[in-house]
């Protein structure tokens, strides 16, 4: 994987020296909030209901032991010994000091890591497929593009004060992990008629108040020509983009009100003025990284062993068949390590588990983990002889909840119990909804199904996409929630559809079981998942289930 | 017709910590509700709000939030105020902890 050349070191630590003195000015007041607040976000620092929050970028979601280890350290050191993976491949600390900060940001700056452009209407962290560089249905590995991108976005002169944040998120499979069409500008590799790979543009996706499906702005886009394209896009949301309103601000908005046609013919004149301006340093620089990314030496070993204990052992073999992923590479295989233990904070994992996972990355996964946008970490490169040893120190841990995709497996936002932003409550819910399926040990015959929760209209935790999506509000001063269905965020990307009037905290987990115990009833057999149902039979049986006492009255 | 003017509290985040606090009658900030000065008469709320928000070497964000009279001083009237008394439901961290 890609490593800080001088540059980039200079840089990162130049910037940290810079926020280091912003600090000391704040606390010795000679800035005032107003003053320090866009300068500490520009650096990841928010202010939240219970403390400082400090966000830091784990680009493209791919992190080496050596930083795992680092994460875990500053837990330890400066917050409360854990840290919450985001479902935009960052990891957050939520009790920072002010003036630890800089120092954690010096740790950060030690393994080439850092909080830049974590906040703020800039271009931020670039997300990717957690599985890039080893998933079988994969074109290239988009991390290299994804770090490309991420050197010139930061501190891109041209990109600081953008109208609204900026997310752009790049897949290279077939198969989208990466949310690509609810990103600002989604990238999807493809090849064209001739074979060779470049990109389809996706712009003007989002969530939020006013989710949208992304658009093609571009069918395919040579590789060569991505850095200006992308440039070209910016450029034109920058000028074109709304200031005036804060909920009208984001590119889905602009390409929304302008018509797709005349953002493409914008662009496209914007693509033709400064194309010419790249020479081909773009281009070289691609190659350099393209190297780091490099396959690692994959082992040839037997996976006899490996069959042998899934035969013997059955709790092995269920994690084996809900946690891995088929490599690209034969007797390899993807694990995804579950950070929703039942009734656990969804992406909440301890320094020690930090630690155990950096271990297992080094002795059995090539020096590779990721962060994936649904919490989870993965090792993206295992041999399946070692999967049993893996399994064994997971389990040790805690780590081997064998739910990746099912019920349990629930992306939930901090919501309020640490946002500021948030109108209610997620992860009591998620808890909750994952205790419950614990308890009925349903979740393996529901099969793959996807929840997630947000705590409130910003959707950081993607509910227009779930298959169930839930939505916290305040009605009137009480925690209220509202339930979407048929929601997808793959490369069929649907927005899900409002089920009918919310519930209360009370009644949310019950609603949520009625629901899905109701589709095992519903299915056509077993192999139809939830969404398939939903999409065969459409939204009325579903909302029978849910408002029974309605039901009767209609009928009646 | 002019709104009636609900009792509140001032409230901010301290600026090197970064919890909740809130203003005492004798201007300094503390770290319990209950001892906050509870403001009855909206011209004063929105005089001591500005003192309140001059302290920029103490606090970040300072605002006015509703409370009531209770029995051993203001209280919350609403879910996020009453989180903010106590810290995040999923741990016992924040003023949960370290106030007890």
């Amino acid at each position: 994987m890609y490593t800080y050349t001088d540059f980039d070191e200079a840089f990162v630590r130049a910037r940290v020296a810079q926020f280091r003195r912003q600090v000391e000015r704040r606390i010795d007041g000679s800035l005032t909030e107003d003053e320090f607040k866009p300068l500490r976000l520009m650096n990841g620092l928010y202010l939240q209901l219970h403390a400082y929050m400090l966000r830091v970028a784990v680009p493209y979601g791919t992190l080496n032991p050596a930083q795992m280890r680092q994460l875990a350290y500053i837990a330890d050191r400066w917050d409360k010994g854990y840290g919450h993976f985001t479902t935009r491949q960052n990891i957050q600390y939520n009790w920072p000091k002010l003036h630890d900060v800089p120092d954690m940001l010096e740790a950060l700056a030690d393994v080439g890591m850092h909080a830049i452009q974590t906040s703020g209407n800039t271009i931020r962290n670039v997300t990717a497929d957690h599985f890039a560089g080893a998933a079988a249905d994969e074109i290239e590995d988009p991390r290299a593009i994804a770090e490309l991108l991420r050197q010139w976005s930061t501190d891109h002169p041209e990109f600081q004060f953008l109208p609204r944040k900026f997310k752009i998120a790049v897949t290279g499979a077939a198969q989208d992990r990466a949310v690509t069409k609810a990103h600002d500008i989604g990238l999807r590799m493809i090849r064209n008629d001739a074979g060779a790979p470049g990109f389809e543009v996706i712009v003007g996706g989002g969530l939020g108040r006013t989710p949208m499906v992304g658009k093609v702005l571009r069918a395919f886009l040579p590789k060569a020509d991505l850095l200006p394209y992308c440039e070209a896009i910016v450029s034109v949301y920058n000028l074109l983009g709304r200031r005036d309103n804060k909920y009208k601000a984001r590119i889905k908005i602009t390409v929304h009100e302008n018509g797709l046609e005349k953002i493409q013919e914008l662009v496209e004149a914007r693509f033709a003025t400064i194309r010419p301006g790249f020479t081909g340093h773009d281009q070289a620089l691609l190659a350099e990284i393209e190297a780091a990314f490099a396959p690692p030496a994959y082992e040839n070993k037997s996976t006899d062993g490996y069959e042998a204990a899934r035969l013997a052992n059955p709790a092995f073999r269920s994690w084996t068949d809900t946690n891995l992923a088929q490599h690209k590479t034969d007797g390899y295989a993807i694990v995804s390590i579950s950070i929703k233990k039942h009734g656990a904070t969804p992406g909440d994992a301890t320094s020690d588990q930090m630690r155990v996972m950096a271990d297992l990355a080094e002795q059995y996964g090539h020096n590779e983990l990721r962060i994936s946008h649904e919490q989870n970490v993965i090792l993206p490169h295992v041999h399946k002889a070692d999967l049993v040893k893996v399994y064994a120190a997971l389990r040790e841990a805690d780590l081997a909840t064998a739910n990746i995709g099912l019920a349990s497996d629930i992306i939930a936002c901090p919501g309020m119990d640490y946002c500021a932003l948030a109108t209610a409550r997620s992860i009591p819910i998620a808890q909750e909804i994952a205790t419950r399926f614990d308890q009925l040990k349903i979740e393996h015959e529901i099969g793959q199904l996807k929840i997630k929760i947000s705590g409130c209209i910003n959707a950081c935790g993607h509910h227009h996409v779930g298959h169930i999506g839930i939505l916290g509000l305040d009605r009137a001063g009480v925690e209220n929630y509202q339930i979407t269905l048929g929601g997808d965020g793959t490369e069929t990307t649907t927005i899900g559809e409002r089920a009918g009037p919310g519930f209360s905290a009370d009644e949310i987990v019950p609603a949520i079981e009625r629901l899905v115990t109701g589709y095992l009833d519903l299915r056509f057999d077993v192999a139809e998942t939830f969404l398939q149902t939903y999409r065969r039979l459409g939204m009325e049986p579903f909302k029978a289930i849910l408002y029974p006492a309605e039901d009767k009255a209609n009928a009646a | 017709m002019p709104q009636t003017f609900t009792p509140k509290v001032i409230t901010a985040n301290a600026l090197l910590e970064g919890d909740a606090v809130w203003l005492t009658e004798a201007d300094t900030w503390t770290r319990t509700m209950a001892e906050a000065e509870l403001l009855t008469n909206e011209a004063h709320a929105d005089l001591r709000l500005l003192e309140a928000q001059s302290r920029v070497g103490e606090i970040a964000g300072a605002y006015l939030a509703d409370a009531k009279s209770g029995a051993n001083g203001p209280e919350p009237t609403h879910f996020r105020e009453e989180f903010r008394t106590r810290g995040p439901s999923n741990y016992a961290h924040g003023k949960q902890a370290e106030l007890s």
